[in-house]
């Protein structure tokens, strides 16, 4: 089995509002996935459909082989899951939540448990009520990574944690995929899924409007131009246009050919053409959909 | 069990706080008898003059000097009262707490089915309400030896067997609306536990409204009605089972389906 997430013609509406539309991707073994998408976009309920706790309107997820509607107990054995909200029992400590957890699972991970709180520097004595955003998510966390799952679904995973710890945080994600285990972040910090997935997705108003590598992802959109010299460009179909003290920089889709036969005719002094970030090839996305 | 051993942990303040509020008023009650049993005539014509609030509270049925009447008028309103609302908000909180606090999401992600869910949790709350109604005998129990006195023990643990089974009908059929909300559930515990207690002593005020003892459990639990008749009406028990299991089956085909958000 080498496709470990499934989605095939998602479709969900809560009521007349629109969830995700005709939704298709595959996450293989092995694979950290991103998954991007603006607020709003349909990524928790893609997510949420792929975990059971929504039924989808139509289409169908698989899941390491199996539907997620009638598997959906023995999906979650082999799942570690972050939501981007955590909320636990608030009078229960946080030991006591993380052993809840690992009873559901039916395993013994004192352990693992012990081995995580200490490399996130989790104080399991607190209760939940006093606990901030960043080590609420530490607990989730713990309880995710516990029981050595086969998939993480990774919701917004770093949100509120503080620099270092999110950089504890991926090693912990490197280390769980270089052990075999695939990985699905959702994740609106860009530079988060360039810099730690294989491939991504990216979503917009319930629809998927590009998945693949994310260098592919960067290339084939658009190229980030910059040319000093002058301060006007025309007869370039240019986008996100910038002024420069002595240029102009702009982003450039289409042959490189054409872009360069017109530059020559201008009075340029210097030019760098660059791939652009993740982050411009997004709101290129998003942005060309709007217009469209 | 990790789920029913979580929601009896979740609960036990809650369950001492209603267990010695409920079981200190009766115990106050019963103090009182032996003073209140030397002015039982004069009682007796006073209450007599409380019009429809003495059939109301089974007053024209029970025997104010006698322990079993005395602990019938007080004991039964105070554990009529308090054990419908301790059932009902049990009840109603049962699944809609989780998404009112957010927790669901945490609970439905691990592998655990919603049918494991729901009985794990109705588990729990029969053990809290089978705790309750305990600590609440114990009591009463305690209260008799302090003032010398014995009540009929037959009709005692009819009375009290008819109290839980009361308590667990409401908290079946709660348990039933519980799949349907998402937030209120308190509120909407205290709203269904008010109005069957309401529709109770509307029974036994006014002779037209029979038909309503087919709703209220109260009916068959009223202490008046058992100690005065000797027993408890068999039949009105067997529908109030029945509406306490239809209260589930309905809870556990809605929350299989409805969408967790």
């Amino acid at each position: 089995m080498n496709t470990v997430i499934r989605i095939q013609n998602l479709t969900k509406y809560y009521g007349k509002h629109r969830g995700v539309l005709n939704l298709n991707l595959e996450v293989k073994k092995g694979e950290i996935y991103g998954f991007i998408g603006p607020n709003g976009a349909g990524k928790s309920t893609a997510i949420r459909t792929m975990l059971g706790l929504l039924k989808p309107s139509s289409g169908k997820t698989e899941i390491l082989g199996m539907d997620t509607v009638s598997n959906k107990t023995e999906i979650l054995k082999r799942v570690g899951y972050m939501p981007s909200e955590a909320a636990f029992y608030s009078s229960m400590r946080v030991k006591d939540v993380i052993a809840f957890s690992a009873d559901l699972y039916g395993r013994d991970c004192r352990e693992e448990a012990g081995k995580l709180c200490e490399r996130l520097k989790l104080d399991t004595k607190k209760k939940v009520e006093e606990l901030s955003l960043g080590n609420k998510k530490k607990v989730s966390i713990v309880c995710a990574f516990q029981h050595g799952a086969d998939l993480y679904v990774l919701d917004e995973p770093t949100s509120g944690l503080d620099p270092l710890m999110q950089k504890e945080f991926f090693s912990l994600v490197k280390e769980r995929n270089q052990a075999g285990a695939a990985v699905f972040l959702s994740s609106h910090i860009l530079s988060e899924v360039q810099k730690y997935c294989h491939r991504a997705a990216i979503i917009r108003e319930g629809r998927l409007v590009k998945e693949d590598e994310v260098a592919n992802i960067c290339r084939a959109s658009a190229k980030r131009v910059t040319v000093q010299g002058i301060t006007e460009i025309s007869g370039i179909e240019a986008a996100d246009i910038q002024m420069l003290e002595n240029g102009i920089s702009f982003l450039y889709r289409g042959e490189i050919r054409p872009l360069l036969e017109k530059l020559s005719e201008l009075s340029i002094e210097d030019l760098t053409i660059t791939e652009p970030g993740l982050e411009e090839t997004f709101l290129h996305f998003y942005e060309g959909g709007k217009r469209a | 069990m990790t789920i029913a051993k979580m929601e009896i942990k979740r609960n036990i303040k809650s369950l001492l706080i209603w267990s010695a509020v409920i079981g200190g008023m009766i115990m106050l009650c019963l103090l009182l008898f032996p003073q209140l049993k030397k002015e039982v005539d004069s009682l007796e014509e006073a209450l007599k003059n409380m019009g429809g609030l003495t059939s109301a509270f089974g007053m024209d049925r029970l025997n104010y000097g006698e322990i079993m009447g005395f602990y019938g008028i007080y004991g039964g309103s105070m554990l009529g009262i308090g054990g419908m609302f301790y059932s009902a908000i049990l009840g109603t909180g049962m699944l809609a707490r989780e998404e009112q606090e957010h927790t669901a999401e945490f609970l439905l992600t691990h592998p655990v089915s919603r049918e494991r869910i729901l009985f794990q949790k109705l588990g729990a709350m029969v053990f809290l309400l089978v705790l309750m109604n305990g600590i609440v005998i114990l009591f009463s129990c305690t209260s008799f030896v302090m003032i010398g006195e014995e009540p009929d023990w037959k009709i005692f643990w009819i009375y009290h067997g008819a109290q839980l089974l009361m308590q667990a009908e409401i908290l079946g059929v709660c348990c039933g609306i519980s799949a349907f909300i998402r937030r209120g559930s308190i509120s909407l515990g205290i709203g269904v536990a008010a109005l069957l207690y309401f529709l109770g002593l509307f029974k036994n005020i006014a002779e037209k409204a029979d038909a309503v003892k087919y709703i209220t459990p109260y009916a068959y639990g009223d202490a008046a009605e058992i100690i005065s008749e000797g027993g408890l009406d068999g039949k009105l028990a067997i529908l109030g089972i029945a509406y306490g299991f239809a209260g589930v089956a309905v809870g556990l085909w809605h929350y299989r389906r409805k969408d967790i958000l």
